[in-house]
């Protein structure tokens, strides 16, 4: 009831003049220089997104945020795409802290994946690396103490995992149809989740605890026949998932861990995510600072065995089982606020290289200029990333923020 | 305190004044000087403000950052902070906790608001630009005293006022000077200006501070500092506004859940 006084009233709010509003609208190019595996998916593409963003705070210190996104994308209709990635209303009394409605949330700690992080649903037609989120609808409850933050989620309502269409490049070989996504619990999108979380640190270190039993955030890709025709349709099994993450920081020293253990989806199994970062301040006797970052990636699932079997099984596979990831982010920390960051995730089996690299720099007051590129090099064909191996591509976004 | 005693007019307390004075070495004094100007300035339990920073290259170009900054005096430890950022409009919502510490490094949280994502960073980069301006971030953090040490060096007039001139050398070996030298003026023990000298020992930077307002009375905060860059021509200029103490802030203001609060 609350919430929907909230919306009302975040709603009326801008007849009062008090709500702030803020965002972006974007443009995008990407270009994909190899041919497609399927003719069916494009060479190159365009698009417009625009996140405005509503804020308003009332007088006993509560406030509400909504934050609508919309993508109109020029060939993928999976990717022409509207979410609420956030629509929450929040209040702090002297140890709580009430959160209620559509919200994203952040854990963990490392660069190269995000193990740990499970609340929210991965929106994947929207960036490669599975950092953008579906906004989660929950209640979340923070209870504030001396010896740490207990973070209480409850869930209800399952967002399904966003996939690239027919004609859309970074997907599955077999068409996905998400119209036949099944679900182990009879309550399919209803079922509610539950998450629990404790955080806190002690000098230099950062440290969480977290566990979440419900829907799996991640599907398991099962081929059917649909008029004849072979397609993967997703497959969300009821899961728990434990996870810990941990920071040490000293000095330029970050020395960062993460692991999970998940249960409900095959075999039970466990994952790591674990490194460090180092920077170097003011290099070449300028202002720049320079990160130099080392993950190891570990899933004991194992990952070169995509088989006939394996497929039909629906079984899920990692394609980081036994990787290295070695990185760099340069600051310029000038005016324009520019950073490049770039990145390559190394199979030590099969010798399979992920290559990213990323830069953004401010453009004035109001606008960024954005650069991604990804190169898939040396895949061998039992490799998960196998159905993407055509698809190096260079993206630039230009976005005004206002 | 001084003041104080002179006032009783007593031959006797004058004397011993006098040869307490006389006995006194420069370090000694340009430590009593840096206690006198922390003890003035301690009691004021929180307080908010709206801060424009301005940045001017060397052509005089300007770009302006809008910035809130509340602050929580701590008197066991060094005050924590919260910077969230208003402008420029893609890092808005953006914020930074900061728990300084009398000797130690401080701890910094950075919160994403793209990612919502909190990140403990590393604060021993003392001597790297804060957000692309002529401030270091140690020129920003909380000055407690046993971040320097100190040495007297005469009285001069600054600002049109007779100041004390006191030389401080930074004890945190990641700072970026090898001294500073401070004019606080004689009558309130305010800075009125720094000289900031790089590694090497070559004067780098000077900050001027003006427009001191006073606040319940007691504490004074100036409305405008600027700091000069020698070597790059460059300054930044940062306008204090719409200043407020005792808003009854608390540590809950400054835990990672206030970081996310701010978007």
């Amino acid at each position: 009831m609350r919430y929907a006084l909230a919306i009302t009233g975040l709603l009326a709010a801008p007849l009062a003049g008090a709500v702030e509003w803020s965002g972006y609208v974007a443009g995008e190019a990407r270009l994909f220089p190899s041919a497609p595996l399927d003719d069916r998916q494009h060479d190159g593409n365009l698009s417009l997104s625009f996140q405005p963003e509503a804020y308003h705070e009332w007088d006993d210190g509560s406030s509400a945020l909504f934050v609508p996104f919309l993508r109109i994308d020029q060939h993928d209709a999976e990717r022409t795409h509207f979410d609420v990635r956030e629509a929450f209303w929040r209040k702090s009394w002297d140890e709580w802290e009430l959160r209620l409605g559509l919200r994203k949330v952040y854990w963990g700690v490392t660069e190269s994946q995000h193990l740990v992080d499970i609340i929210n649903q991965t929106d994947m037609v929207e960036s490669f690396d599975g950092e953008e989120k579906l906004g989660q609808p929950m209640i979340n409850a923070a209870w504030v103490n001396d010896w740490g933050t207990l973070d209480f989620f409850v869930l209800p309502g399952f967002r399904e995992r966003t996939f690239a269409g027919t004609r859309g490049r970074l997907r599955t070989p077999l068409p996905l149809d998400e119209d036949a996504a099944e679900y182990e619990s009879g309550a399919e999108r209803a079922h509610v989740d539950y998450a629990l979380r404790y955080s806190h640190y002690v000098g230099n270190w950062d440290f969480g605890l977290s566990h979440f039993y419900g829907t799996s955030r991640e599907p398991r890709l099962k081929p059917t026949l649909d008029n004849l025709q072979l397609k993967l349709a997703p497959y969300y099994d009821l899961i728990h998932q434990t996870g810990v993450d941990v920071q040490y920081t000293n000095g330029s020293w970050l020395l960062k861990f993460e692991g999970i253990r998940r249960s409900g989806q095959g075999e039970t199994y466990g994952a790591i995510t674990t490194g460090l970062e180092y920077t170097f301040y003011q290099v070449f006797k300028s202002d720049a600072d320079l990160g130099v970052l080392f993950e190891y990636l570990y899933d004991s699932r194992g990952g070169n065995s995509l088989d006939l079997k394996t497929l039909f099984d629906g079984a899920t596979l990692s394609p980081f089982e036994n990787d290295i990831f070695l990185g760099a982010r340069f600051s310029l920390n000038d005016i324009q606020s520019t950073m490049l960051l770039a990145g390559a995730i190394i199979d030590t089996g099969s010798g399979a290289v992920a290559f990213g690299l990323e830069g953004e720099r401010r453009l004035g007051e109001n606008w960024k200029l954005s650069i991604e590129a990804r190169i898939f090099a040396n895949v061998p064909q039992e490799d998960p990333l196998t159905y993407i191996r055509k698809d190096d591509f260079l993206q630039v976004e230009l976005a005004y923020y206002f | 305190m001084f003041d104080r005693w002179i006032r009783t007019g007593t031959a006797v307390a004058l004397a011993a004044l006098c040869s307490a004075a006389m006995a006194q070495t420069p370090e000694e004094k340009g430590k009593e000087i840096a206690v006198e100007a922390d003890k003035r300035d301690t009691g004021w339990g929180d307080s908010t403000a709206t801060l424009s920073m301005i940045l001017r290259n060397q052509s005089g170009a300007e770009t302006t950052r809008e910035l809130q900054i509340s602050t929580l005096e701590l008197l066991e430890d060094g005050d924590k902070s919260l910077v969230v950022f208003d402008t420029p409009p893609d890092v808005k919502g953006t914020a930074l906790l900061t728990f300084s510490h009398r000797a130690a490094d401080d701890d910094q949280w950075l919160y994403l608001p793209a990612l919502k994502r909190v990140k403990r960073i590393a604060s021993n980069n003392q001597s790297g630009p804060f957000m692309g301006s002529e401030f270091a971030y140690e020129d920003l953090s909380s000055q407690e005293i046993d971040k320097f040490t100190y040495k007297y060096i005469g009285d001069e007039e600054a600002n049109g006022m007779p100041c004390f001139v006191i030389e401080r050398v930074p004890t945190n070996e990641n700072s970026g000077y090898t001294k500073q030298v401070a004019w606080l003026d004689q009558a309130e023990y305010r800075i009125q200006k720094v000289d900031f000298y790089d590694r090497k020992g070559d004067l780098m930077k000077t900050l001027t501070a003006s427009d001191y307002k006073q606040y319940l009375d007691k504490f004074w905060r100036p409305g405008r500092m600027e700091m000069v860059n020698h070597v790059t021509g460059k300054s930044t200029v940062l306008q204090w506004k719409d200043y407020q103490f005792g808003a009854g802030l608390s540590e809950r203001d400054f835990d990672q859940n206030a970081l996310k609060r701010a978007r």
